[in-house]
């Protein structure tokens, strides 16, 4: 077979999913940047003729602190989702195989119930009449004026408790793969475990990490059941949007802030990327000269 | 026990029900290339771990320069281990595996630098230092787990089955490899092996293991010339068990009565009498094939047997042959040290003579019936060969 051949394959094969990611990803988050340059029409639509209208009026003095928490709020979550998972998924790899499969189910048990529900249930534990706080008056920890619900601590606590299964389950898959007895070659030339477990482990579960910190990460920025139903008045830039779109039906307003959210991620996310790429061809150009420098240094 | 390096103290060691390591006691000494010998799941490898601190023993201590490390964790203790899989860090270069330990002993970095770069020079590694174990073959990764295992200057290298994953010319090549480096670092070698090749080649001294017990420890030479049990004689080389009774003693040398066979001499070592059942080895090479009955200038008193010729395995450097006398097989080896095509063949159904020296048979103390089934092989079913 050609290799002009093997190409044509390729590309034909990957047509379906390329379609369908043009026809329902690409297109919309286009419309969706094209409304933010539309006026609003009376009946709650788009109206004809490009204008920047929006863009002038979207100075909300509210806005930057909203996108502020919003980010925090995320990256926090994601932080303590990847802190937790990791020796969540390195012991579940560890488990004998038939054990293996029982945890990872358990772990995905609670998508059987409706996100909101699980959401709602958290708003009833958080509740100053709630367990929780009965719990933590017991121990001693709170008393009757402690607010658990209605603020960010409370949507920190309930987005862990959401997205900590997008963030196990691609570290536990790496974890799967990995190779346990590099652990033991480390313990046998003098590290110890967690020495081991930072040096060797985490650089072998690496992918699974970057994909852990996108799949917790992303639906953190845009979530709005959240801090709609447990954050009170410390509202995320979500919630601005859905108000916009179903309150005041200005879909221009709504895209506007859409956008301006992918952007403030997008940035500080490519800036990283740069950043890591920078430091690998750094390394490969270390390496390079390394061999250069010893290979003159054996001949000489 | 003063000058004894490496010490286990009545180690055993379970796994649920199975006792793995059972008992067992010997010491090693300094700078010796030491050899556990054994099929799987003879308890070797549990051995193994237990020195490099991944299991510890059920009971019994491990002393290593007279120091109890029984209960040390693995970095505590000043012993590597080159793994079976080698083990290396797939994210590290090579320069950066072998650099490991030295950094975890926060040595200074000219000193790290020096001591890589001298083994990279020993394992003749040095052009390849800034690559990642995934662009090493078989041979290089084998030498980049010595050097890791070995920059540090450990108390004991311990080789875990390290040849298995290689080819047959690349493991003979890594057999001479591994003599010249014991030799050049002058460490103590703890290998593990089921390969009695390997063993054999290396070792100073042998532990055979079979069941979680040491079964013979010795060097190279006594395992296989005189093994203390039938399950030592039957797993190092071949050999064919003769069981009897002694029936008549004469001098340094008896006549065994074998059963449903014949009458045996054989070199009385062990000082038997009349009456005492023995159980007798010979081993293939020792055990002469030919068309004419032996020369008479090979002495009066050789075991000689006519025979019939069931089986022939060619094998280049010697022939097997498996008679048959009196409905036992036999197996023999016959070196071929001439051009074998000027040489008279003895093909299959030949009518044929078998004989060996008396001194060749040697008597093994501790016979079990389990054993000789479970390693020596039955002859091959004969074939229709030239009727």
């Amino acid at each position: 077979m050609t290799d002009s051949k093997k190409k044509w394959q390729e590309f034909f094969g990957t047509l379906p999913s390329l379609l369908w990611l043009t026809v329902f990803f690409v297109i919309p988050t286009f419309i969706v940047l094209k409304f933010a340059f539309h006026a609003k029409s009376p009946d709650g639509g788009v109206a004809p003729g490009l204008t920047l209208e929006t863009w002038r009026t979207i100075s909300n003095p509210n806005y930057p602190e909203i996108i502020w928490r919003t980010v925090w709020i995320s990256a926090v979550t994601t932080l303590i989702c990847v802190l937790l998972s990791l020796p969540c998924a390195y012991c579940i790899a560890r488990m004998q195989k038939k054990w293996r499969a029982f945890v990872a189910g358990l772990i995905m048990l609670p998508f059987w119930t409706s996100f909101i529900v699980r959401v709602f249930a958290w708003r009833t534990l958080l509740n100053p009449e709630g367990f929780l706080q009965q719990v933590l008056i017991w121990l001693g920890f709170a008393d009757q004026n402690t607010m658990l619900n209605y603020n960010a601590g409370a949507v920190l606590l309930v987005s862990v408790y959401s997205f900590l299964p997008f963030a196990i389950m691609p570290i536990y898959t790496a974890a799967e793969k990995f190779d346990f007895s590099l652990l033991e070659a480390a313990r046998d030339l003098g590290a110890r475990s967690f020495f081991a477990f930072r040096k060797i482990f985490l650089p072998g579960v690496k992918r699974g990490v970057i994909s852990a910190i996108l799949m917790v990460f992303i639906p953190a920025i845009g979530s709005y059941v959240i801090p709609d139903l447990v954050g009170g008045t410390d509202e995320l830039i979500g919630n601005k949007i859905y108000q916009r779109t179903f309150g005041d039906r200005n879909w221009p307003h709504a895209s506007a802030l859409a956008t301006l959210t992918a952007f403030s991620v997008l940035i500080p996310l490519g800036c990283v990327a740069w950043w890591m790429k920078r430091q690998d061809e750094k390394e490969a150009r270390r390496l390079a000269e390394a061999t250069a420098r010893r290979l003159s240094g054996g001949t000489a | 026990m003063a000058n004894e390096f490496l010490v286990f103290d009545h180690v055993t060691k379970r796994f649920g029900a199975l006792t793995a390591v059972n008992d067992v006691s010997f010491s090693v000494n300094k700078g010796e290339f030491f050899s556990l010998l054994g099929p799987s799941g003879c308890g070797k490898t549990t051995l193994l771990r237990m020195l490099g601190g991944f299991e510890r023993p059920d009971s019994g201590r491990i002393y290593l320069n007279g120091k109890d490390i029984t209960d040390d964790p693995p970095n505590m203790r000043r012993v590597h281990t080159v793994f079976q899989n080698y083990a290396l860090f797939p994210t590290m270069t090579v320069w950066d595996n072998i650099a490991f330990s030295l950094r975890i002993a926060k040595k200074p970095k000219e000193e790290i630098e020096e001591d890589v770069d001298q083994i990279l020079e020993m394992i003749r590694m040095t052009d390849h230092a800034w690559k990642y174990p995934s662009q090493l073959s078989g041979g290089q990764k084998q030498r980049v787990a010595i050097a890791r295992a070995l920059v540090d200057r450990p108390q004991v290298l311990l080789l875990d089955e390290p040849l298995a994953a290689l080819d047959l010319k690349l493991r003979q090549h890594m057999l001479l490899e591994l003599d010249a480096i014991h030799d050049q670092v002058g460490i103590t070698f703890m290998y593990v092996t089921h390969d009695q090749g390997e063993a054999m080649s290396l070792s100073d001294r042998i532990a055979v293991m079979n069941g979680g017990k040491v079964e013979q420890l010795d060097k190279p030479t006594q395992i296989y010339e005189a093994p203390r049990s039938s399950f030592v004689a039957a797993f190092i080389g071949d050999t064919n068990f003769f069981d009897g009774e002694i029936v008549s003693t004469e001098g340094d040398y008896c006549t065994i009565n074998v059963y449903g066979f014949a009458q045996i001499s054989a070199y009385n070592d062990k000082k038997l009498s009349v009456g005492q059942k023995v159980h007798l080895s010979v081993r293939p090479e020792k055990i002469r094939v030919t068309l004419a009955p032996p020369p008479p200038e090979k002495g009066a008193g050789i075991n000689v047997f006519q025979c019939t010729v069931s089986d022939i395995i060619y094998q280049g450097v010697y022939t097997k042959y498996w008679v048959k006398s009196s409905d036992r097989s036999i197996s023999a080896l016959r070196p071929h040290s001439r051009f074998l095509l000027d040489q008279e063949s003895i093909t299959w159904n030949d009518k044929a003579y078998c004989w060996w020296h008396p001194d060749d048979g040697y008597m093994v103390e501790n016979f079990s019936e389990e054993d000789a089934s479970l390693i020596h092989p039955s002859p091959p079913a004969q074939k229709p060969k030239g009727e």
